[in-house]
Order: C-alpha cells, then sequence, then structure tokens
C-alpha cells in the first residue's frame, strides 16, 4: 500500500508541477500575444490609469487629460476640437485611437523606450508615471482661418512652410468634435460614431491627408515644371493654343473653359498659357513632352511615394502607359491623375524652396512627461524637383496667373502671390472640384499652400478662383500677417 | 518506566507550528497593507479583521497541541497562509466593487470578505471539534455505510425543491437561513471515508478473488457493488446537477482509493478507459459539456460569449506577468467569478507567475505531508483515508487552476482555502483536520496497551 500512496502523490506532484508549466508558458511565452489581442480591456484600462501627455501647439495644449473619478482615472479633453480634429484625431475606450492620438501613442501613453529615465526616476520617486508630450507645427492662426474660410463645406485646407516641410494647417471640413468619441460612456460614444459614420458628408474622413481627387488644372503647374526641366522650352516660348483640338486617334475634341483660343492667331506663351488657363495649348505641351517627362516630373514632387505625416498620406498617382489623347488630358491634371490635397501643395513648396521638396511633417518636437525636450524634428529634402532657376521661372509665372490670370481672388495687398487654380471635372452630371494651389511672398516664400472645395463645395457654379482662391488668402493672411 | 518514555519521546514540533504560523498570518497582513495603500483604501474593519483571524488561529494552534501535540506542523500554517491570502484578495475585488459602484452611481456592494472571515471562523470551529471529538481516525471507520449514505444524500439535496438553488445554469446549492451552501464540498469528505472504509475491509479479496470474464480477472459483484453503485449515484446526481467539476474529482478519488487499496495497475487502466467513455457519452449527450470542450479548444472563437470567462482569465494571468501588477494594481475585477472559481487568476495577474508558484508550492507541501501522514501511519484505514483527503485537495487544486489556465477544460469548482466560499472552506479545514489526527497517529509515541491491541489487525500489511 505504501509504494502506491507513493506513487499517487508523485502523480499528483506531477499534475502540480503541469500547472506551473502551463502558468510559465501563459505568463511568459504568451504574455504578449494576450496583451496585444484587441478586445483586451486591461490595455485601455492602463493607458488610462496613467495621465496621457498633452498634444501641444507652440504655446497651447489642443488635446490634455484631466484626472476624472470613475475607473478609467483621466479623461481625455480637446478645447476646440473640431478645428484640429484632423490633426489630433480622437482617443477612445471604443473606437481605438485616431491621428496623432495614435502615431505618437507611445510618447503620449508613455510607453516611449525614450522614456525610460523618466520611468526609473519616477519609480523612485514614487509618482504616478506620467505620458510625455507631443508639439505640432501647427500655426493656430493659419488652422482657425482654414476651417473658417472653409466654413462647414465639404473641402481641405493644407499649408506648408515650404523651406522646413512643417505642416501650419490641416483642415478638414466638415470636421468633427473628438470630445464625443472620448467620454467615458461607450453607450454615447457608440451612439455619437454611429451618427457620425452615417453622416453623408463623412465629418470622420482625413480629406487633406486620406483623399485623392482629380487636381484639374492646378497640374498644369507640374506639366510646366516638365517644360522648363526639359530645356526646349521657357516662360515665352510660344505654343499653339487653338480655341480647341483634335486628341489624335479619337472623335474627342479639348477645349479651353471659355470656349476662346488662347491668344492672337491661336499662338500663345507658355506663361500666357498657365496665366488663362489654356487646356489646348497645356494638352499640347503634354504630348510634345511625352507621359514619362510628365510622369517623373510629379513624382519628384512626390507623386508614387509615401508620406508619413506621422498619419499616413494616400499616395498619388499619375496613370500608367497613358496613350497620346491620355497623356493630354493627363497633362492638365484630368483622366486619371489623382492627388490628394497634401501633394498639392507640396508642389507650391517645392516650386517655392527653389525647386527643393521638403517633407512634410506635423510633429516639431518630442516632449518627456516634465515638458523638457526629448527630440525635435530635423526638417529633410524629400528631393530636388526643379533646379533653382527654373523655379524661379515658374514662381514668377504663378505671381502672373495671380496679378493678370485666373486666380485674381488670391491676391493680398502689399504681398506678391504666386498661384493656380484648377477647376476639376468629376464624374459626369456632378459638380467639378474647385482647386487652388500657391504660394507667398514669391521671392522668399513663407507659406505653401493648396485648397479645394469637392463638388464646389455645394455652389451653382464652381471655379477655383471663386471658390478656393479667396480661402487660401485668408490663411496666407494669417501666416503672414506676423 | 520513566526511561522508556524519554526514549521514545518524539519532538512535538509544536513551536515550529506556531512561528510559522504567524509568518502565514503575516503574509495576510502585509498583502491586506499593500492592497489598501495600492488602492488608496483604508479602513478600520481591516484590521478588526486581521486581528480576529489572526486570534482564530492560535486558538486552533492551542487546539492542536492540546488535541493532536505530535501533529504534522506543516499541515496548518500551510492552508492558513492560503486562507490568509485568499482573503487578501477577496479584499481586493470588494474594493474593485465599491469603486465600480460610486463611479456608477449605483448602491454600494457588501464586502464580501466579511462573510468569509466568518466562513473561516466556522471552518476553524469545524476543524477543532473534528479534533476534539475524533480522538482517533480508526473510528470513523464504523460510519462507513453511514458516511456513503450522508454523502449521497449531500449530494442529493439541491434537487429536493425549496431548499435546492441553481446558480449560473448548475443546481448545486442549497439556502440555508438565507446562506447559499454547497454539499457537495461536504458530500466529497463523506465519499472518502465511505471509499477508505469500504475498501479496507475488501482490498484483499477485490485484489485476489476474481470471476473471469472474458479470460479478463473482475472481482465479484458481492465486493464491488455498493461501490460501484455509490459512485453511479453520485455521478448521476452531478450529471442532474450539472456539475463537473465534482463528478471528476470523485471520479479520481474513486480511482485513487481503488488502486491504492488493491494494489493493481489495471484499476487505472479501467479507470482512464472509462473517463474517456463517459466524458465522450457526456459530450454527445449533453449541451453543456459540449460548449465546455468547444470553449476549451478554442476560447477566442466567441471570446465575448461562451468563452468570455476564461479569455478575461488568460488575459489576466498575461497581464501579471512573471512579477505581477502587485496587491491591488492589476484588473481581477474583470474576470467574472473572480472571487470564486477563478481566484486563481485574480492572483496571477496581482502575484505573477512568481506568486503562483509560490501558492501551488503550498498546495504542494499540503500534499506532500498529507501522503507522508498516509504512508507512516500504521493502520490501513488510515493510510487510505490519509491519501484520499490529500488526493481531494490536490486534484480539485488541478481541476480548478488547470480550468482557470486552459490546461484541461473548465470544469467549476472552488479553489481550496482561496476562493470565496463557505462550503468549501469548511469542508476543506475538515480535511486537514482528519489529515493533522492521522499524522498525530503516526507520529505519536506509543506508549499504551490498548493501542498495540487495536494494532493488531495491522499485521498483515
Amino acid at each position: 500500500m505504501i509504494r502506491q500512496i507513493n506513487r499517487v502523490t508523485g502523480v499528483i506532484i506531477l499534475l502540480l508541477l503541469a500547472l506551473i508549466v502551463n502558468l510559465s508558458y501563459i505568463q511568459v511565452f504568451k504574455a504578449g500575444d494576450f496583451r496585444g489581442q484587441s478586445g483586451n480591456q486591461r490595455v485601455t484600462l492602463t493607458e488610462y490609469s496613467r495621465e496621457r501627455g498633452p498634444i501641444l501647439l507652440a504655446s497651447q495644449a489642443i488635446a490634455e487629460s484631466t484626472p476624472t473619478n470613475d475607473s478609467l482615472k483621466y479623461l481625455r479633453e480637446y478645447a476646440d476640437g473640431s478645428i484640429y480634429a484632423a490633426i489630433t484625431g480622437f482617443y477612445s475606450v471604443v473606437y481605438g485611437a485616431t491621428g496623432i492620438e495614435s502615431e505618437e501613442n507611445s510618447v503620449l501613453a508613455g510607453n516611449d523606450s525614450r522614456f525610460f529615465v523618466d520611468r526609473l526616476q519616477q519609480l523612485f520617486a514614487n509618482r504616478e508615471p506620467k505620458g510625455g508630450a507631443i508639439r505640432l507645427t501647427i500655426d493656430p492662426d493659419a488652422q482657425i482661418a482654414a476651417m473658417k474660410a472653409l466654413n462647414g463645406r465639404t473641402g481641405a485646407v493644407v499649408a506648408i512652410d515650404p523651406t522646413t516641410g512643417a505642416i501650419l494647417a490641416l483642415a478638414s471640413s466638415p470636421s468633427f468634435d473628438p470630445n464625443l468619441l472620448s467620454s467615458h460612456d461607450a453607450g454615447d460614444i457608440q451612439a455619437n460614431y454611429e451618427k457620425l459614420n452615417a453622416d453623408p458628408d463623412q465629418p470622420l474622413l482625413n480629406r487633406p491627408l486620406a483623399m485623392t481627387l482629380p487636381p484639374g488644372s492646378t497640374f498644369k503647374l507640374v506639366t510646366a515644371a516638365a517644360a522648363l526641366e526639359s530645356g526646349k522650352y521657357s516662360a515665352d516660348s510660344e505654343l499653339p493654343g487653338p480655341s480647341k483640338i483634335n486628341l489624335p486617334g479619337t472623335d474627342v475634341q479639348l477645349g479651353n473653359w471659355n470656349g476662346k483660343s488662347c491668344g492672337a492667331d491661336d499662338v500663345t506663351s507658355l506663361q500666357s498659357a498657365l496665366e488663362i488657363s489654356c487646356n489646348t495649348a497645356f494638352a499640347w505641351l503634354g504630348m510634345e513632352l511625352g507621359a514619362d517627362a510628365i510622369d517623373e516630373q510629379a513624382k519628384k514632387f512626390g507623386f508614387d511615394s509615401e508620406f508619413g505625416v506621422p498619419m499616413n498620406a494616400a499616395v498619388s498617382r499619375f496613370p500608367v502607359d497613358p496613350n497620346q489623347p491620355q497623356t493630354a488630358m493627363s497633362a492638365i491634371g484630368q483622366f486619371d491623375v489623382r492627388a490628394t490635397v497634401l501633394q498639392m501643395a507640396m508642389v507650391a513648396a517645392g516650386i517655392a524652396n527653389d525647386g527643393v521638396v521638403m517633407k512634410p511633417y506635423l510633429v516639431s518636437q518630442v516632449l518627456g512627461p516634465d515638458l523638457t525636450v526629448l527630440q525635435s524634428t530635423n526638417p529633410s529634402a524629400f528631393g530636388r524637383a526643379m533646379s533653382i532657376e527654373n523655379s524661379r521661372i515658374l514662381r514668377d509665372m504663378m505671381v502672373g496667373v495671380v496679378e493678370n490670370g485666373t486666380a485674381s481672388k488670391a491676391r493680398i495687398p502689399g504681398i506678391s502671390v504666386g498661384g493656380k487654380t484648377g477647376t476639376a471635372e468629376n464624374a459626369p452630371g456632378e459638380p467639378a472640384h474647385a482647386w487652388f494651389v500657391g504660394l507667398a511672398p514669391s521671392s522668399q516664400s513663407k507659406v505653401a499652400i493648396a485648397v479645394v472645395l469637392q463638388n464646389g463645395g455645394g455652389a451653382s457654379e464652381v471655379s477655383g478662383n471663386a471658390l478656393a482662391a479667396p480661402i487660401a488668402a485668408s490663411v496666407m493672411r494669417a501666416i503672414l500677417n506676423k | 518506566m520513566t526511561e522508556t518514555l524519554n526514549r521514545y519521546r518524539v519532538s512535538t514540533r509544536r513551536s515550529a507550528e506556531l512561528v510559522l504560523l504567524v509568518g502565514a498570518w503575516l503574509i495576510g497582513v502585509f498583502a491586506w497593507i499593500l492592497v489598501d495603500s495600492a488602492t488608496g483604501e483604508s479602513s478600520l474593519g481591516g484590521w478588526t479583521s486581521l486581528l480576529s483571524a489572526g486570534l482564530l488561529l492560535l486558538i486552533t494552534h492551542g487546539v492542536v497541541r492540546w488535541q493532536a501535540p505530535y501533529a504534522d506542523p506543516l499541515l496548518l500554517p500551510s492552508v492558513a497562509a492560503l486562507n490568509m491570502l485568499g482573503l487578501a484578495m477577496i479584499h481586493r475585488l470588494d474594493i474593485a466593487a465599491a469603486q465600480r459602484a460610486i463611479s456608477n452611481g449605483s448602491p454600494m456592494p457588501t464586502p464580501d470578505v466579511y462573510l468569509q472571515l466568518t466562513w473561516m471562523l466556522l471552518g476553524l470551529v469545524a476543524f477543532i471539534l473534528i479534533l476534539i471529538f475524533v480522538t482517533d481516525h480508526r473510528r470513523l471507520q464504523r460510519f462507513t455505510f453511514t458516511a456513503g449514505f450522508a454523502g449521497i444524500v449531500l449530494l442529493f439535496f439541491p434537487l429536493l425543491p425549496f431548499i435546492g438553488s441553481e446558480i449560473n445554469g448548475a443546481r448545486l446549492w442549497i439556502n440555508v437561513l438565507g446562506f447559499s451552501f454547497q454539499p457537495g464540498e461536504l458530500a466529497k469528505v463523506a465519499l472518502t471515508i465511505f471509499f477508505a472504509g469500504f475498501l479496507v475491509s475488501r482490498r484483499h479479496s477485490l485484489a485476489l478473488i476474481h470471476n473471469k470474464i472474458l479470460g479478463v480477472g473482475v472481482p465479484r459483484a458481492k465486493d464491488l457493488g455498493p461501490l460501484i453503485l455509490v459512485w453511479f449515484a453520485a455521478l448521476l446526481v452531478l450529471i442532474l446537477e450539472r456539475d463537473l467539476g465534482t463528478s471528476l474529482l470523485l471520479f479520481g478519488l474513486f480511482i485513487v482509493t481503488l488502486y491504492v487499496a488493491t494494489g493493481r495497475r489495471s484499476w487505472v487502466l479501467i479507470g482512464a478507459g472509462l473517463l474517456t467513455v463517459g466524458g465522450s457519452l457526456a459530450y454527445f449527450a449533453f449541451g453543456h459539456v459540449r460548449i465546455r470542450f468547444n470553449i476549451w479548444l478554442d476560447p477566442f472563437a466567441d471570446a465575448n460569449g461562451s468563452g468570455f470567462q476564461i479569455v478575461q482569465s488568460l488575459y489576466g494571468f498575461a497581464n501579471g506577468g512573471i512579477f505581477g501588477t502587485g496587491w491591488g494594481q492589476g484588473y481581477p475585477q474583470l474576470v467574472p467569478f473572480a472571487k470564486t472559481d477563478f481566484i486563481t487568476s485574480a492572483l496571477g495577474e496581482e502575484l505573477g507567475l512568481m506568486g503562483l508558484i509560490a501558492i501551488l508550492l503550498l498546495f504542494a507541501i499540503v500534499v506532500e505531508r498529507g501522503a507522508r501522514a498516509a504512508v507512516a501511519t500504521r493502520d490501513p484505514f488510515g493510510n487510505l483515508l490519509a491519501i484520499g483527503l490529500t488526493a481531494v485537495i490536490g486534484i480539485q487544486t488541478f481541476i480548478v487552476i488547470g480550468g482557470v489556465t486552459r490546461l484541461v477544460p473548465l470544469t467549476g469548482l472552488t479553489t481550496p482555502f482561496l476562493s470565496y466560499g463557505g462550503s468549501s472552506l469548511i469542508a476543506n479545514y475538515i480535511i486537514i483536520a482528519l489529515l493533522i489526527r492521522i499524522s498525530n497517529a503516526a507520529r505519536a509515541p506509543e506508549v499504551s496497551d490498548a493501542d498495540l491491541v487495536l494494532r493488531q489487525d495491522d499485521v498483515s500489511d
């Protein structure tokens, strides 16, 4: 009987040992997997138990955490939430995080490896751990001006400091209040989210970054740049500019927006073709340059590349292997050319910055919990899109567009503004998109900007000059009046 | 005569027990203090609870000194440490429930820790009564059939109208005077006494006399019949009550005692075969068994539905990692039934793998010490009873902790000494009292002739 008792004991001890082995497997090897599982509330709760760091502009916080009395110890609050929603995103118990809240989560939540020393200090000082802060490049005056000018119409604005790539304004309209999604009431959050998600105007869509549209005539800047860079054209080069041209191999006739020819004897210059946005001249130019040359120029401005600002922007595209008529249409920003508002601002910024395109960014500084600067963003170049001389020529041509041409409503008294309007045709029967792409001041640009009003923002007659240029003017004024 | 006595003097080791018991109590005290400081709660009630728990343990120690001076010194401190850890975790979960009520603006829940403390008191009273009234464990053999009958009756109780009650789909509680009680916990003690008593009287015939059926030796119906009957009745009741955990436990107990009594390994094989057959039949016959089994295979398939408990439990363990979040700093309240079946995931989250290993080592000590008493006692009934009771604690621990960690399908049992629940605590303190009684008999010096007379039937062993 003794031997049997010993055996039974041995088996029971082995069973207990099996529990330990299994627990080691769960708590050591599988722990990471389980922690990362969506639906594991503990991750959210742990994050909420710590004071999440603020999102700052130069002098104010646009998102910060305030202590509460419930189980989630901090509430995320957004000052002027709907103005900055496209930038901050939201931080929700139910739907996770978007925007800067998501991209910079490790800093804001305080998990970032850069905080190692801080965490140790907090541990020894027995202070509650706290997240770090993010400072943005956004200029509040520009951002407010952009949101005000958009005034709830569907559209977007991106303003960039062309010398650094710092994003000064990133506006998406209509917007939403992230406070609606960041409360601690899951039922409320769900109801608010479903309402926003069902809204046909898509307030949750980040238009400047996530949406690509045909850029229309604003793309003529790229075609003009390709022409100058080819070495075969100057601002004064003569181009054919009839009232309409036949697209080779088709019955399609491409005409000018006003149905008139672009100059005496159907001849115009590159300068004046840009000023009056002559479709026939640019279509001809596009076919002369060839799709490859325009494609290459577009890529130099950032088409076909991915940009994380840190939120990832959609990739802008020039059509692959278009035939002759498609190339003609593409040269004026129609057919399958698709660009984000950010991309068009980068085109303006490249021209403004003596031909060098800077990488766009939103985060200027990463700060520790005590707001000491841990890291500052160094501006970096994406690449050279044009020579210095050609960029100056194109800049002057853009000034001509505002001074003498189609973009009269972008003028700012006392400042030489350069720009290009666009009225991009959309699906048949739907109103066009109104665009404006510009820079100011032309000699030493401080701002490059792109504005779009989707479907003309609901206006009966769509024109980039009437609708988009005034928005750009007010944002540029807000930036330059400093 | 004095010389003879001195020669036989055995160290009682009561002082070691006292020191360890104080240590066990202090573990609970420190845990409680850490819980209060981490959650920012503190109340006078805590100290009166801790002091009364300490006093109770001290009185129990005094009774052991008086009634069983040669008893094993590790058994009581080990289970006391588990009991104190359980109290601290229940207190911690009470605080979580209170904080939740405050934030929801709902009425304050009554803390469970004071009731658990009352159950601890009743458990220790039962412990003391056993030590006082069962002066010799061999007397229990007389109650073999009474115990078997009592065990079945206890198991049947919850099926009775009016007093039986169904909680969470299992009908294994009875309501008496406003308290719900799980008679199955006491039944396991009664049935262990029955199995031990019955098998001791029949073990030779069971081992030696067989009817050959198809060339395989099968014990005579006369020898095996009552055993099968009791066992079958027990299982039937448990199927009706949907209490898979207790079924599995009694099955394990049945195989262990049969194997130890007869020394035949074939019983283990037959048992394993019966378990497979029974398990498969239950799988196809009962929806709830099928659900349990499928959850075990893939809890994440329905993580917010049927798999919710086990998934939350696994998240808790994962959150604890190696060292745990620390007392009061995790989210054990997110796991359903954290105070009862899932208290191990609560402990695993806040104390980590290290804490759980310590807890499992405490269980291992109880098992080893119980087995030591089983080996050392000089009567076969004592051998069998001690290993049976030890196996009950060991197997129950394995079934429940294996269940919440997804090592085996989740069946639902309390974790001995840790979980909230009166019946479990009282039954398990009775088991420890019996083991202490047996270990005392094993280690006590032989002095009286009466003892020698009583021991005569042991010669054959």
